[in-house]
């Protein structure tokens, strides 16, 4: 990361990218664990909206992220193409239920823009970054803050 | 060598450091009971040498100074000239707790204030003095102390020393700088020794790319001219037994072996004296002919030696990192609920019971359970190094209060899941403390009640029934139930017309805030009491129960489960959801019916069972999964204690079934929460939560549900 700037033609870096609403977004293929389809999740006793509950991963407990919720645009209607995207957040592994995949992008370091400066949550909260791709614009999820700060706090 | 290969060694340092400590321990503690034998004092005084060695590479200097007084005083006993009597273990076993309080902070980095240990260092120095034994030098030095290795040496040279000429090919395997021994350390202790000529043979040594940084290269050409015997040289190597190979030579003969020089000896006995044999062998020799029926058992002793160490050598262990064998855990578990799985799918598909897909199946299952057994099975600890901390609380007690007590155990081979013996130590510690502190009696009125006056408390552990009982038992007093129903009807805990029978009393102490001790001793008053000795226990799924017998003592007995992997708990339906609640906080279940309910203030219901009333709680609410209570008439209450004995009634929509669960933690990828102890996976793979009965009822989490909990309050 230090030396993105340093160097002239920039790293390749690899992301998955999604959709969650009409919004397309993507994650470093370095975080992601696997993905896989939407299975019933057991809800979280006062949990966050965002929270869909937890299902088994292989024996593991996996809190489900409703990242459209996440982001304010609306609850998600998990549908037979909704996949749940399994991620690496320092030491927990969490899962986050998208749209659809769309795509495996490799995008130069240094291609990536600040996130435009609009005054809403979701850009502040959750983006990082911007890259423009093929017309496209795809935001940089920061995976940092998606799970609540409280339930971080008391891991 | 890196910083982390540094940080590796010293870890792999402290984890023996903590085997070689309770080896002592156990060495110390059988001296104690009078078994003095060679081979125990020699274990503890191995194991105190062996960290003084290992401390010393870490130039842990307070450390090494201790061990050092410490071994010179059990090189006493070692020699014969010390005798284990209990003047001599008191401070003996004071000076092990030291060493080990030593060793921890080392660890930790701390630093004990030396004058805190002071007094107990004085103490076993003064041993060493007793027998006039000048300590000439108080330097820290490795003494080549001489010692009978049980070989046909028995008694000392008769002439004066002369002087031997030792060729030394001392070449260390990479295990040596592993177990954070130097190569260079034991140079230095040869040195001591005599004159000497060392080598460097450095022909080993690769390019610098192919070197390997936790390998071992180089070999070392030492001669020595020195007058002590072969057993010193191979003293000074015998910590690194195993760990290097070690060729001596003595002045030009290749090195004997007691295997060797005991089949000499069977030679020499035949008739057939040989000119061959080393001058040692030779002294040694007439000397055993003058005793065959000794000589008989050391040559045999002797050459039974190299098969024990093969012996020992198979047993070996390896150390795997907990994560490891937690991954294990999981997969088997899911493992478990495939097997589970795909026992659903044969029974759906309709498959004939002796077709060979249900055949196999079976075979499968019992494949399956018998890997989840040997799995659970590496996480099963034995409790006896937690019961040889207990004898430590014990002697420090026991100070502490001028009493004499002993510490007997029972089952210390007994296993367990590591993590229950882990969250054992803390309830233990408390109740040891308080059968010395408060059970037994000062050795005064122990004499005046015709008992011997060291008292004792006895710890036993043993297997029933699947769960792991134990008892800690004093021959003290016994509870004083006049004193305690007075204390109990003082702090308003009970009216004072109660009837209470006698167990009725006892349980009393288990109550929060109970505390029957005069004056608040710096022991036991220290504001928890056994309300909070009880609540730990059931957090582990364990009971605890009481008996007393006036004069004769108290039993605490706890019974708890062998592993937190499972649990036992009984499945119910609330609100679509299914969840567990644990077995051992379950009374009973019962149906509500409707004038067993009454309401009471805005939202709070109680029920009556058997004219008493208690809070009816509804899980679906409480946990947010309805906004209307559900229809008592339609549903099941569940009857549960929690700690401090109160009880409340669950309300649930039906009950599924009563099974064993695997125990999943929530907190691992998310974090707590409020009412669910954790997570378990259901048959179909679904996951399921796990009431944390206590945490409901206490309602804990009000905060998180903001307004709608504040009734009543």
């Amino acid at each position: 990361m230090e030396n993105v700037s340093s160097s002239a033609n920039g790293v390749n870096r690899e992301f998955v990218s999604f959709h969650v609403g009409t919004q397309e977004f993507c994650i470093d293929i370095m975080g992601v664990r696997e993905i896989r389809g939407w299975t019933q999740a057991t809800p979280l006793p006062h949990s966050p909206t965002y929270v869909r509950g937890v299902i088994n991963l292989r024996g593991a407990v996996l809190p489900i992220v409703d990242l459209a919720m996440r982001f304010g645009i609306g609850l998600t209607e998990p549908t037979a193409r909704s996949v749940i995207i399994v991620v690496q957040v320092h030491q927990q592994v969490i899962g986050l239920l998208v749209d659809a995949v769309s795509d495996i992008l490799t995008v130069a370091e240094a291609a990536m823009q600040p996130t435009p400066d609009i005054a809403s949550e979701l850009a502040k909260t959750f983006v990082k970054g911007v890259y423009a791709v093929d017309g496209r614009m795809i935001s940089i999820v920061a995976l940092d803050s998606v799970l609540p700060v409280s339930s971080k706090a008391a891991a | 060598m890196t910083v982390d290969t540094m940080a590796a060694i010293r870890q792999t340092f402290f984890q023996e450091c903590e085997e070689q400590l309770s080896e002592m321990e156990v060495g110390l503690l059988a001296m104690d009971e009078g078994n003095a034998d060679s081979e125990t004092v020699n274990a503890v005084f191995r194991a105190v040498h062996s960290i003084k060695g290992g401390a010393g590479a870490f130039k842990l200097t307070a450390l090494v100074q201790f061990a050092h007084t410490f071994e010179t005083a059990l090189d006493l006993v070692r020699g014969g000239k010390l005798a284990p009597t209990p003047e001599v273990m008191k401070p003996m076993l004071r000076a092990a707790d030291v060493l080990s309080d030593l060793v921890e902070a080392s660890r930790d980095g701390r630093e004990i204030d030396e004058s805190s240990y002071a007094s107990i260092a004085e103490d076993v120095k003064a041993l060493t003095v007793i027998e006039g034994e000048a300590e000439e030098e108080e330097v820290i030095d490795f003494q080549p102390a001489v010692i009978d290795i049980g070989g046909p040496e028995v008694a000392p040279e008769p002439e004066g020393p002369k002087l031997h000429e030792y060729r030394i090919k001392f070449t260390p395997r990479p295990e040596l700088y592993a177990n954070a021994n130097e190569a260079s350390l034991i140079i230095r202790e040869l040195s001591r020794l005599g004159q000497i000529e060392v080598n460097c043979d450095t022909s080993g040594v690769l390019d610098l790319d192919a070197v390997d940084p936790a390998g071992a290269y180089l070999s070392w050409d030492i001669k020595l001219n020195s007058e002590v015997p072969i057993e010193s040289v191979r003293e000074i190597f015998e910590f690194v037994d195993g760990e290097a190979d070690i060729n001596i030579e003595t002045d030009g003969q290749p090195e004997v072996s007691a295997a060797d020089i005991a089949s000499l000896l069977a030679l020499a006995l035949g008739g057939n004296s040989t000119s061959e044999t080393p001058a040692e062998t030779a002294e040694a020799a007439p000397e055993m002919a003058k005793e065959p029926a000794n000589e008989a058992a050391s040559a045999s002793s002797a050459l039974t030696e190299t098969p024990k160490n093969v012996a020992v050598q198979a047993q070996t262990t390896i150390r795997v990192e907990f994560d490891r064998v937690d991954r294990l855990i999981n997969l088997v578990g899911e493992l478990v609920i495939n097997q589970a799985m795909l026992s659903q799918r044969v029974v759906e598909a309709n498959f004939a019971g002796s077709s060979s897909v249900v055949i196999g199946l079976e075979e499968l299952e019992q494949l399956t359970r018998e890997i989840q057994e040997s799995v659970m099975a590496i996480r099963a600890q034995p409790v006896k190094p937690l019961f040889q901390r207990m004898s430590r609380i014990v002697r420090e007690v026991a100070d502490a209060t001028g009493k004499e007590v002993r510490l007997k155990t029972d089952g210390e081979a007994t296993e367990v899941d590591k993590t229950v013996v882990e969250r054992l130590a803390e309830p233990l510690t408390h109740m040891i403390r308080n059968a010395v502190d408060h059970g037994i009696e000062t050795p005064e009125e122990r004499v005046a009640a015709g008992k011997p006056p060291e008292g004792t408390v006895r710890l036993s552990a043993a297997h029933r029934s699947g769960r792991i009982v134990i008892e800690i038992s004093d021959d003290g007093a016994g509870i004083n139930r006049a004193k305690v129903r007075a204390s109990a009807i003082k702090k308003g805990l009970i009216s004072p017309d109660a009837q209470l029978s006698d167990s009725d009393i006892d349980n009393l102490l288990f109550l929060p805030g109970f505390s029957t001790a005069a004056t608040i001793s710096a022991i036991s008053g220290r504001g928890v009491g056994m309300d909070v000795v009880k609540r730990s226990i059931q957090a582990l799924g364990g009971r605890i129960s009481i008996s007393s017998r006036p004069g004769q003592g108290s039993t605490f007995s706890m019974s708890l489960p062998l592993t937190l992997a499972v649990l036992d708990g009984m499945a119910v339906s609330v609100a679509g959801q299914t969840l567990v609640v644990p077995l051992t906080a379950i009374v009973e279940t019962l149906k509500p019916k409707n004038g067993e309910l009454h309401g009471l203030g805005a939202e709070g219901r109680v029920m009556a069972i058997r004219n008493t009333f208690v809070p009816l709680i509804d899980v679906g609410t409480q946990l947010g999964f309805r906004d209307t209570p559900a229809d008592p008439e339609r549903s099941v209450a569940i009857l549960v204690e929690t700690g401090g004995g109160a009880r409340n009634a669950l309300l649930v929509d039906s009950i599924q079934d009563q099974r064993q669960v695997v125990i999943k933690s929530l907190e691992t990828n998310y974090g707590t929460v409020a009412g669910i102890a954790a997570a378990t996976i259901l048959g179909d793979g679904r996951v399921a939560l796990i009431l944390d009965v206590d945490a409901l009822v206490t309602g804990t989490f009000e905060d998180h549900l903001g307004e709608s909990l504040r009734f009543g309050t």
